[in-house]
């Protein structure tokens, strides 16, 4: 047995030892997930000279970084972008890439101190825009959009934008994201439907209850919702208080305010909500489908009516029959008392652009946006992707497809009583996961109005006394 | 001659251990560091906050709700699958009655093993994806088949309850591994001696009675193991849960995995995702060793 201090146990024994000590070394060998403080030096940026021509002072022959969401809009509309900037800059080289998982390909590269110059921070990868703000990463904005605009003459990029553009970038009165796709969010219906029926859109709460009731004497569900995001119907909810009593309804669940989800305001929209639960208007199973699921029943005409953002057309397109034309429209009025009109609409920027704090070619990154926000940039993106841009007068001249070109209608017709809420962009946690939660319950028809709004504030004062989440507060 | 296997023993075994250490202690070791600051995941700063992060857990309500989910997994995964595995593997392997003294399946066991160890060919979001359409309340295989069979009062939301949803995914689970441990107490029944199974038939021991008397005492080992595999399982279900329910409707299917996963990648409350890890990782510890003592038996020696 000459071989009897090397057999299999003696082995995996010093195996075993080894794998203890060849750890921790290979811990100490390896950087650290956390990063190393001195990586993240700020100087060394490309800087160039400030000019009529260039007011951002690119330097010209800079390399630029961008990294782009490839999702619903696809990356042609920014490959477009990119090469109007070379256009500008021929000495510049534009690296582009696109991808899905922003977070996974871009995390390590904000903790290492070298992010890109340019991101699309958005889709399911999305990193967390508030975290990203409260942990200093972003770029401050006001060069670019007090920069003058490409191609409007006369104009700053800022006086270029929608209402609420920069408000819904903005954290503490700064703005750190660039959201460039407007979204009009209300209550989307089929016009066909509608006008083979001899219904008309309902503008005040007793009006949509007695369709309701008509509808569902046919045998037509008259509502249907992404029952496992039940969140979508937050926001036909919030939408109605604030109708109901004024913007400062928002303001106050922004500010996360006490008692701002239990507001008379709040109180009203949910016990009206609260009837469609109650009086089974809601199409069978609802609860248990998932967005594309019930958006599909509702293509197939089994259900009237669907909360959602003026991307659901796009994102119908493959299932919805011919001829459907969907129609966005507000939510009816609760009553005459209501503090804004039946017009009214919830409008927002959304798709976030973002430049990095330490992005070597910040300068640059800003620049291309300043080419995105151009009118000729907005035009070619609302062209090829069907989508409002921030760009105010951008759409003016395209043909659009029939859900958008109702979306254009209601946002004009809304005008200066458009309103928004931002609390999901500040704390992402309570849309996503409380107040969602909550919605599930009541629209389910497991909790009343009171609890539902009950759980809404315990989520909110659950952030608002958690130390470990950055607040932030705007005044309107 | 003897110092000549050193050089290549290390070489096999050095590359393998570097990369485990690289790729699975090291990061481990780094989550316990991890776990006593307040980093966010999105730049260098960090601050040392202690047991913050584990004070904070004791008083987080979702964790706590999520642990829970995991304990019933805990207890009824492994007890489901290996009852349901058990029972299987005994009627494809010496459940059989036609032959006059052989021990042999029920008719037709062949086609059977292929179909329960079907499931186990597919990833885990395969099955999720699949059951998620399975149970669509609307258009799902399992409402239209219980509307088809008359039992429309039987036909629920299932995922989008939360009665429902967790038992819904439990069966999921049990019908994703079931096939395995088919497999594993089948080879394992294969090494019983037949004459053992002849003699209690002869006695005239009824199925169960062999199940209960004959099988279980002499597949212990092999239980144990399937025990241990299913408690780790259940104190994952991370992969499974997180593309059918995300954890909904109202927390009612959260595992500690996705409660981890949404601080991490959702809020990005880094430092305190590594504190739940780092709990999750004794705890795991803690029910594989527990359940390693508690199931330790007499061993049957067969021969």
């Amino acid at each position: 047995m000459a071989q009897s201090d090397l057999n299999r146990r003696t082995v995996l024994r010093r195996a075993a030892a080894a794998g203890i000590l060849a750890g921790p070394a290979a811990g100490l060998l390896s950087s650290c997930a956390l990063g190393d403080d001195t990586s993240g030096d700020t100087s060394g940026k490309y800087e160039g000279t400030k000019s009529d021509k260039n007011p951002l002072g690119v330097k010209e022959d800079a390399p630029l970084d961008v990294v782009i969401f490839n999702g619903g809009f696809g990356e042609d509309y920014a490959k477009a972008h990119e090469a109007m900037y070379k256009e500008t800059y021929p000495k510049a080289e534009v690296k582009h890439s696109a991808v899905v998982e922003i977070n996974k390909e871009l995390q390590p590269r904000f903790v290492d101190g070298t992010p890109p110059d340019f991101v699309n921070n958005s889709g399911a990868g999305q990193i967390d825009q508030g975290g990203l703000v409260a942990q200093g990463a972003l770029a401050e904005l006001s060069p670019l959009l007090d920069a003058p605009s490409l191609d409007v003459p006369g104009k700053t990029v800022r006086e270029t934008l929608l209402p609420g553009t920069v408000e819904s970038g903005s954290f503490d009165g700064k703005t750190y994201i660039l959201n460039y796709a407007y979204t009009v969010y209300g209550i989307w219906y089929s016009t066909k439907l509608f006008t083979a029926k001899g219904w008309e859109y309902p503008k005040t709460w007793d009006d949509h209850i007695a369709l309701c009731k008509k509808m569902k004497a046919t045998g037509l569900a008259p509502w249907t919702y992404q029952g496992k995001h039940p969140r979508y119907m937050s926001w036909p909810v919030i939408s109605t208080a604030i109708k109901f009593g004024g913007p400062q309804v928002a303001l106050a669940i922004d500010n996360l305010e006490p008692g701002a989800w239990t507001s008379d305001a709040m109180k009203a929209a949910a016990d009206a909500w609260y009837q469609i639960v109650k009086d089974k208007y809601i199409l069978e199973g609802s609860p248990g489908l998932d967005h594309k699921q019930s958006q599909t029943e509702w293509c197939k005409g089994n259900a009237a009516f669907i909360s959602c953002g003026s991307w659901l057309e796009n994102e119908q397109k493959a299932v919805t029959p011919e001829g459907f034309n969907m129609a966005v429209a507000p939510t009816p009025s609760l009553g005459s008392g209501d503090k804004l009109p039946f017009t009214a609409i919830r409008g927002t920027a959304g798709e976030p652009f973002v430049v990095p704090a330490k992005a070597k070619n910040e300068r640059g990154g800003m620049e291309l946006m300043r080419h995105m926000l151009s009118m000729k940039g907005a035009k070619d993106f609302t062209g090829k992707v069907s989508s409002l841009s921030v760009v105010s007068g951008a759409a003016d001249g395209i043909t659009l497809p029939f859900g958008l070109t109702s979306a254009v209608k209601a946002l004009a017709d809304s005008g200066s009583n458009g309103f928004n809420w931002v609390y999901n962009v500040y704390y992402r946690k309570l849309e996503r996961e409380l107040v969602d939660a909550a919605c599930g319950e009541f629209f389910s028809g497991r909790t009343t109005p009171a609890e539902f709004l009950a759980a809404c504030q315990k989520g909110a004062d659950l952030i608002a006394a958690d130390t470990t989440f950055k607040k932030y507060k705007r005044n309107a | 001659m003897r110092h000549g296997k050193y050089p290549l023993l290390l070489a096999f075994l050095l590359p393998p251990l570097a990369l485990y250490g690289y790729f699975v202690v090291s990061p481990y070791a780094q989550s316990f560091l991890i776990a006593m600051t307040n980093w966010q995941g999105l730049s260098p700063a960090y601050e040392f906050v202690g047991f913050d992060n584990f004070k904070r857990m004791m008083g987080d309500e979702y964790v706590w709700n999520a642990l829970l989910n995991n304990l019933w997994l805990l207890v009824l995964l492994p007890l489901l699958t290996i009852a349901l595995g058990l029972f299987l593997a005994t009627m494809l392997n010496v459940g059989g009655r036609g032959g006059r003294s052989t021990v042999t399946g029920v008719r037709g066991s062949a086609l059977y093993k292929v179909i329960y160890f079907a499931p186990q060919m597919l990833s885990v979001s395969i099955v999720g994806v699949l059951w998620a359409e399975v149970y669509n309340p609307r258009s799902g295989l399992l409402n239209s088949a219980l509307r088809a069979l008359g039992l429309d009062g039987l036909a629920k939301v299932w995922l989008g309850d939360p009665a429902y949803a967790f038992w819904a995914v439990l069966a999921v689970m049990v019908w994703a591994n079931v096939g395995f441990y088919v497999v594993l107490f089948g080879a394992a029944m294969q090494s019983v001696p037949r004459d053992i199974y002849e003699a209690a038939a002869l006695d005239g021991a009824s199925r169960l009675t062999t199940l209960v008397r004959i099988t279980v005492p002499l597949l212990w080992d092999t239980i144990q193991v399937a025990w241990v595999y299913l408690a780790i399982l259940a104190l994952d279900g991370f992969a499974l849960i997180h593309v059918m329910t995300r954890g909904g409707p109202n927390f009612s299917t959260d595992v500690v995995g996705l409660r981890l996963y949404t601080e991490a990648f959702g809020d990005y409350k880094w430092g305190y995702a590594s504190a739940i890890g780092v709990v999750m990782f004794f705890v795991t510890l803690s029910v594989t060793v527990l359940s390693l003592r508690l199931t330790r038996r007499e061993r049957i020696e067969l021969s």
